[in-house]
């Protein structure tokens, strides 16, 4: 064998091993990074309380699964559920009970009561949730679920 | 002292160093006050690093702790609510230096030719920075910086293929929670530390083998024209009296214009009126707020985003695509540019507040 293959085949051997042995630091590192992904806990439906406890004309952010939701009680004592995760920059909204719209203070996006994104940034609607009525409680759930 | 130097000499031939350190000289002409900038900007950090290590003895990290060990700082812990305000006001300080050391070394043209490097390097430090800025933001755990996080982390993930993911690595987890808090202390008070310190000392050893840079006009004088003062003693007095100045305008601020704490983070109450980065994100946020929700068929907050990061990029690149600054020239573009982009900085976070 002459020299000079003999010094390219040490170095490319060199090479891959430093490479390899990067890859097996960095590989594992980045992998550590990534958080890993816990199961949803999506309730099937939540107790947000008796219908009582709610004035006329106000409102209640409750913790459905992760996420919370808003309840409302407008003036005609109907009930609305929303997620109360602003569809823009994901910040909590609340219940104006002036213009018995949904606002986020964020950038001054406004809700109708059924969620639907009408004025400001945000680009998308709240999802809403199904309400039931139990021994004068009351259940929210996902709208696809019941 | 004589035997200490005469014993250090025989060990470690110290005497390339202090030779070196005698003939540094700094040029003298109306630009040097700007030369004071970058010394202003390292003695911050210095206060950051002394003041964040005196923090970490009395905060704990976690939803349910880091508010209240703030609190505890600033109320319980003797002179605890100075080391806070020191590290806060200073942080704020530091940033405002590091643009101005920014600015001034790029309408000098320090930038270019043989001084790639150092700019490069010092973008980087900015951009760090910023990152210690927007990470230490979040770790007294209010309303106010616990919606801003959650705003600022989800402009990220707007990016469309990566955001996701991107969105997950800042949050530690799909929402803004404790985990984050975690994540964010590791990153504010090991990761960045590390890097930045790591970089820091690349940018000074550059500095310090090349010496400092005039503008072009001053390189072109005539040799007998050019006027120097030795660094030692004559700027580094002048360097220290300056940084003294600062840390009593820090004291001053301290003690006279408190940072409030305000009311610790809900994830369950809405998110309050006024909800605002720290001043220096104001103009990208002003402006992310200006554009419509819909652009073609593009979504505002992304075209803001894909603007941001090209600008970026070329404000990091000036040494490659200002060529004139090679030939030793000004180029008059890039100083519009310049001052065209300072401009806009002000106005846009000026009007961020007014609205
Ligand atoms: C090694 C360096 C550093 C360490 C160890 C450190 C440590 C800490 C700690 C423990 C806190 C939480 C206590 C508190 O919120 O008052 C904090 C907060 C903070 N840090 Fe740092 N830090 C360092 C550097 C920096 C730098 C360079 C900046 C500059 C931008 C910075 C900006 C902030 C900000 C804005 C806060 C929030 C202050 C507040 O509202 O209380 N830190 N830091
Ligand atoms: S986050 Fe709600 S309007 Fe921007």
């Amino acid at each position: 064998m002459n020299k000079q293959t003999r010094k390219k085949f040490l170095d490319t051997l060199l090479g891959g091993g430093l490479i390899a042995w990067l890859g097996a630091i960095i590989y594992p590192v980045s992998r550590y990074l990534v958080p890993p992904r816990t199961p949803d806990i999506n309730p099937d439906s939540l107790d947000v309380g008796k219908v009582s406890d709610f004035q006329t004309n106000s409102a209640k952010i409750v913790r459905f699964g992760r996420k919370p939701a808003i309840v409302v009680r407008d003036k005609n004592d109907t009930f609305h559920a929303l997620t109360a995760v602003c569809t823009h920059l994901d910040c909590t909204v609340q219940y104006k009970s002036d213009t018995e719209q949904i606002w986020c203070a964020c950038h001054n996006g406004i809700y109708d009561l059924q969620g639907n994104n009408i004025s400001g940034p945000p680009p998308r609607p709240l999802t809403q949730f199904k309400i039931n009525f139990k021994n004068g409680k009351i259940f929210i759930s996902r709208e696809n679920m019941a | 002292m004589n035997n200490l130097m005469a014993w250090l000499e025989e060990r470690f031939n110290i005497s390339a160093a202090t030779k070196f350190a005698a003939k540094k000289k700094v040029p003298v002409f109306y630009g040097t006050v700007w030369y004071y900038l970058g010394g202003v900007s390292l003695f911050l950090f210095i206060i950051q690093v002394f003041t964040g290590i005196l923090l970490i003895l009395y905060y704990r990290p976690g939803a349910t702790t880091a508010f209240e060990s703030v609190k505890f700082i600033i109320t319980k812990v003797q002179f605890g609510w100075l080391i806070r305000e020191i590290h806060s006001w200073s942080a704020n300080l530091f940033i405002f230096f590091l643009f101005a050391h920014m600015f001034s070394v790029f309408f000098s043209k320090a930038y270019r030719k043989p001084r790639e490097l150092t700019w490069y390097s010092g973008m980087f430090l900015l951009f760090m920075a910023l990152g210690f800025g927007f990470s230490g933001y979040l770790l007294p755990w209010n309303e106010l910086s616990y919606f801003a996080t959650k705003v600022g982390t989800d402009i990220a993930g707007a990016v469309p293929g990566i955001g996701e993911f991107v969105l997950r690595l800042l949050r530690a987890g799909d929402d803004v929670s404790g985990a984050t808090l975690s994540r964010f202390y590791g990153i504010h008070v090991a990761i960045l530390p590390a890097i930045f310190t790591l970089i820091l000392g690349l940018h000074l050893v550059m500095i310090q083998v090349q010496g400092m840079s005039v503008p072009p006009e001053q390189e072109n004088l005539p040799a007998e024209k050019k006027k120097y003062m030795p660094f030692f003693p004559n700027f580094a007095m002048r360097d220290f009296l300056i940084w003294l100045i600062v840390l009593n305008v820090i004291a001053l601020l301290a003690v006279f214009f408190p940072w409030d704490l305000g009311i610790k983070a809900d994830p369950l109450s809405p998110a309050p009126a006024g909800i605002r980065p720290e001043w220096y994100f104001m103009f990208m946020f002003q402006t992310l707020k200006l554009i419509p929700a819909h652009v073609l068929f593009i979504e505002g907050e992304l075209l803001g985003i894909l603007a941001f990061a090209f600008g970026g990029i070329v404000w990091f690149l000036v040494p490659l695509l200002d060529r004139k600054a090679h030939q030793g020239k000004r180029s008059k573009f890039w100083t519009f540019f310049g001052i065209a982009l300072i401009v806009y900085m002000i106005v846009l976070t000026i009007w961020g507040y007014l609205v």
